[in-house]
């Protein structure tokens, strides 16, 4: 059987346009949307297994994250978001098994992380865009059918007699749940603890009014009143999140094709360039920073902002870079290392964030911020080292400093003959927060209360020396020196263990607190990566291996 | 383990062989099911004949031959009770990794959620068909066959106790829940359906229901001989009793169907122009439609062709093959593929995929081979009296709801259609709603001794030695 792995030949599309959707269909009907979902089990992304029941494989989940994304850019009029399945009896079978079972590790990882993803931006719409997703569970809802019900703010299960939500992962497959399941459960829906392990271990999952009553679901209703009263329902949420919304004529801006100019593994984009060097297992990001023209654009105001639209320089610049961001993850698996540069002006690049932040009442200009920190958050998560480059005519400026914040070192030019210069704005100080929810500037300096105190607010330009002296940078290196210590470094970065390596950035990235949504990552996402390579899931006799075969599993039943 | 025997407490409210007198806590469930029972059987049962004396059988021991007991008996006054065939010395796992080992006699928690499920499936059935029959007594043709359809109707009632006296014993409080759950649900209804689509279609006149009793009764024979064969002792040995009970079903309708075949063929030779319809009986053709409607629908019942479920409940010894322990050497089938043939491309391919997964299909095979020979007798049945018309079983492929061919069109020979041709066809193939109106402007009740509607020959005997004209129910007491 195929192996859908990057060894396989076709590179993975992120890029899809509504009207080449295979899986899913919506409905937009003023200030709700109809979001159905029924899976063509011919259109698998791969080759080797069906996609029947409604389940999922990466190819499925693009598209959603298509549509969520879309949703808040070009429907800003939606309020509510029904999701629901046009299969009869059943919503979501979650993701397909046969998929899993055939893929390699790190295709299971990727797929994993970017559904995870895509959970917390469906999930994220409803508090910052009030846009609220309501799961309309027509049928069974099982795995991660019931993961993606967990993401939305509500979920109403179809009560008739059959039909029922579970987390068969742990009893069926040896596995978990792991697109949020389990910590949704006990963190969003606060689930009992108890009553959440019960549920996990039960394949066939809680129906009727025991899911209600356990918080599984927010009601049931019956069959042959489900769809009008979940009409009514959406009805009445469309109201509670019509209140105080955001400035603007809430009229769709088009997310237009990025179309990047593609060369084997390099992708250049108008903003952003991805070049890989496969032998060195290293690839170069660089980011464009905006121009004086994209500033003045900002300074007219949120409506000019809005007529820009797709052409904004930050909209456009961080799609870019989350598309960059998905090829390197997916496509490109042994590049070990990422070096980040920023080109452009720094001042240009605070002048033009102060003018993002003094439209930020514009709900277009709100969309856009929350992307970028979107974009910004799917870059911490990438398992990739990442040194941040500040050489010659860099810009780490604003937003572009927390590309260099984001990255697990910082070297800064010092050359007096070309002159470097890093600025903080009002974007490194809360606009585009991490998973748990501190700046990736109170992350960097979080043992160093008053240095942190003494550079927030402040907005001149900052020799190396001084961003040395705060905190910013990891080496600072004079121009004799730059060559080959930064050389070095990196030959001597690509040397190490890969997983070690992952394992350790993961780690020092995200000192501080957790919330939920760091949790699924740091948690959730970790121990399940960890399951997914013990013989006890994966090894011959795993219960992943043998899902559908004739064999039973069996376990080695050290506890580790 | 359960102390069994053959001697019946036929005076204990619940009668039974499983020493349930010992048993205060399970007495005390089951005793509080009861008027919940019912009451249900008083809602959905055949209410308006519940005054009537009916010459029905009471399970009074399970020995053999002496199990069954033939009075007069109203119907809410009929003992349901729980049998259990009297175990034999060291039950075994029959099937599966651990075949050969020392059957369960209580529950293994790995197994339980799995067992749990097939109890619950196999005893939705139960009640399900006294829903789906429960107005044809208003249009029997003949006494005879009202006291065989009560007669059915009081036996799923008990085979829905002996599946309830399982839940109640070994499930704890999720067997309650289940419990009650079973009468909760309602065959038909769009917002508590039972759980098999089977179980869900109306059986508004006789002939339907001689098609239910002989296609969808036989799924049950076949899922109750797979579980007689469970690892699971109590479950075992229910379904072996129930089994004795289902002989009975299958032939009130393979006898009821070949009673109409015999008779549409002597109306056929009557009618100048061989229009069975002209003389008010059943035509060949709306006869081979309720046979391809009902058998399809019962295929759908074995659930899908390639099955992980199947897969486990077989290596886990939860439930066999048909006469496993009789017809196979190789109780594992770790080994081996089987072949089937599969939708890829728009094409029929012949797919092998290994005999474990394949094992609802296993079953599926015996079910059809026992068919195909009823087929064989009414097409013997047809041969005698001259008729030149033949019926026949459809493809197992044509007009599925599940497993692989669901979703895909097929004529009844088996061959891969457009849904164009399907739709132009469907109504040459399936019954149609005119169908019903026919029947049923038909079937008008004959309630005199001997008596037999015009379009169902008598049976060649009665029951249990009584004539043919004898009182099976008594209209009035
Ligand atoms: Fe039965
Ligand atoms: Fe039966």
């Amino acid at each position: 059987m195929q192996q859908p792995a990057a060894s396989s030949p076709a590179p993975v599309d992120f890029e899809v346009e509504p009207e080449h959707y295979r899986h899913w269909s919506v409905a937009y009907d003023g200030a709700i949307a109809r979001v159905t979902m029924a899976v063509d089990p011919e259109g698998g992304l791969r080759e080797g297994y069906e996609l029947k029941l409604n389940s999922y494989d990466l190819g499925v989940d693009i598209e959603l994250a298509d549509i969520v994304r879309r949703m808040r850019f070009e429907h800003p009029e939606v309020r509510v978001v029904v999701l629901r399945s046009g299969i009869d009896r059943v919503f979501c079978a979650g993701a397909n098994i046969n998929m899993l079972g055939q893929s390699t590790h790190a295709w299971k990882v990727n797929f994993c992380k970017f559904t995870n993803e895509t959970r917390c931006e469906l999930e994220e719409a409803t508090g910052a865009s009030q846009q609220a997703y309501v799961a309309a569970c027509n049928g069974t809802t099982a795995g991660g059918g019931y993961e993606l019900a967990l993401a939305c703010e509500e979920i109403y299960l179809q009560d008739d007699g059959n039909s029922a939500v579970s987390l068969p992962e742990v009893p069926l497959l040896g596995v978990l749940p792991g697109t949020g399941g389990l910590t949704r459960l006990v963190d969003k829906r606060k689930v009992r603890r108890d009553r959440a392990d019960v549920f996990s271990t039960t394949a066939e999952g809680i129906r009727g009014k025991k899911a209600k009553q356990w918080r599984l679901v927010d009601d049931v209703f019956p069959r042959s009143k489900f769809d009008e009263k979940v009409a009514v329902r959406a009805t009445a949420l469309v109201q509670r999140y019509s209140k105080d919304l955001p400035a603007g004529e809430r009229k769709g801006v088009e997310l237009t094709a990025l179309a990047p100019e593609v060369e084997g593994n390099d992708r250049r984009y108008r903003h952003v360039a991805l070049e890989v060097d496969q032998t060195a297992r290293t690839a170069s990001l660089t980011i464009t920073g905006p121009t004086a023209d994209d500033v003045a654009i900002l300074r007219r105001g949120g409506e000019a902002a809005q007529q820009a639209g797709a052409e904004l320089w930050a909209l456009r610049a961080y799609r870019e870079l989350d598309d960059a961001l998905l090829h390197l993850r997916v496509n490109n698996p042994t590049v070990g290392l990422v070096l980040v540069r920023a080109k452009g002006d720094a001042q240009t690049v605070l002048d033009h964030d102060a003018a993002l932040v003094a439209a930020r009442d514009h709900w277009f200009v709100r969309e856009v911020l929350l992307h970028m920190g979107r974009v910004l958050r799917r870059m911490d998560n990438t398992s990739r080292s990442f040194f941040a480059l500040g050489d010659r005519g860099t810009a780490f400026a604003g937003n572009l400093l927390e590309l260099a914040l984001a990255a697990d070192r910082f070297y800064l030019l010092d050359d007096s003959s070309a002159p470097v210069h890093v600025g903080l704005g009002e974007l490194n100080e809360g606009a585009l927060p991490m998973a748990h929810g501190l700046t990736r500037l109170q992350t960097r300096l979080y043992g160093e209360q008053d240095t942190l105190d003494g550079l927030v607010g402040n907005r001149a330009l900052l020799e190396p020396s001084a961003a040395d002296d705060a905190g910013l940078v990891t080496v600072l290196l004079d121009d004799i020196d730059w060559d080959d210590d930064v050389r070095i470094a990196i030959e001597e970065r690509v040397s190490l263990s890969p997983d070690a390596l992952t394992g350790m950035e993961q780690n020092l990235r995200f000192a501080g607190p957790e919330t939920p949504e760091s949790k699924i990552y740091a948690r959730l996402s970790a121990w399940q990566n960890w399951i997914f390579i013990r013989p006890n899931a994966t090894g011959p006799e795993g219960a992943l291996t043998l899902y559908g075969r004739p064999e039973r599993p069996s376990f080695d039943w050290q506890r580790v | 383990m359960t102390a069994t025997s053959t001697s019946v407490d036929l005076d204990a409210k619940i009668p039974n062989n499983v020493g349930l007198s010992d048993d205060p806590k399970l007495q005390r469930a089951l005793e509080q099911w009861l008027p919940k029972y019912l009451e249900w059987w008083h809602d959905m049962g055949p209410t308006d004949f519940e005054h009537m004396p009916i010459f029905l059988r009471t399970a009074v021991s399970v020995d053999r031959g002496g199990w069954a007991n033939y009075d007069y008996v109203k119907m809410p006054d009929y003992r349901w009770g729980i049998f259990l065939t009297p175990n034999d010395s060291e039950p075994t796992i029959k099937c599966g990794d651990d075949a050969g080992t020392p059957a369960w006699s209580d529950v293994p928690g790995e197994h339980r959620n799995a067992l749990r499920r097939i109890i619950v499936t196999q005893a939705d059935t139960e009640p399900a068909s006294v829903e789906q029959q429960r107005m044809l007594g208003h249009v029997a043709p003949s006494l005879y066959d009202l006291r065989n359809l009560f007669q059915v109707n009081v036996e799923e009632g008990r085979h829905l106790w002996a599946m309830v006296y399982l839940l109640q014993k070994y499930f704890g409080r999720d067997g309650r829940d289940e419990a009650e759950e079973l009468l909760l649900r309602r065959s038909g209804d769009e917002d508590k359906p039972r759980i098999l689509g089977a179980f869900n279609q109306p059986c508004d006149h006789w002939l339907s229901f001689f098609a239910f009793t002989m296609f969808t009764d036989r799924d049950g024979k076949y899922q109750l001989a797979a579980l007689a064969e469970s690892g699971f002792d109590p479950l075992a040995r229910s379904t072996q009793f129930m089994l004795t009970e289902e002989a009975h079903h299958l032939f009130v309708g393979d006898t009821g169907l070949q009673r109409i075949i015999k008779r549409s063929a002597e109306l056929q030779q009557l009618d100048p122009n061989g229009d069975v319809r002209a003389q008010g009986g059943i035509d060949f053709d709306l006869i081979q439609r309720t046979i391809n409607y009902w058998y399809t629908y019962s295929l759908d019942l074995f659930g899908g062709e390639i099955s992980s479920n199947a897969s486990t409940f077989f290596a886990s010894g939860l439930k066999g093959r048909y006469h496993e322990t009789r017809r196979y050497e190789d109780h594992k089938a770790l080994t081996g593929d089987y072949r089937l043939p599969v939708v890829e491309n728009g094409k029929v391919v012949e797919k092998d995929v290994p005999l474990r997964t394949a094992m609802n299909e296993v079953l599926r095979d015996a079910y059809v081979a026992d068919c195909e020979k009823v087929i064989g007798r009414w097409n013997k049945t047809l041969e005698e009296s001259g008729s030149p018309t033949r019926l026949t079983l459809p493809s197992r492929l044509f007009h599925r709801h599940q497993g692989i061919y669901a979703g895909h069109h097929f004529d009844p020979q088996g061959k891969l259609i457009t849904v164009e041709q399907y739709e132009a066809n469907v109504h040459r193939w399936l019954l149609v709603p005119e169908d019903n109106d026919y029947l049923l402007s038909i079937m008008k009740p004959c309630y005199e001794p001997g008596k037999f509607a015009n379009w169902i020959a008598p049976p060649t005997k009665g029951i249990e030695g009584r004539p043919t004209d004898f009182e099976y129910v008594k209209m009035h007491d």
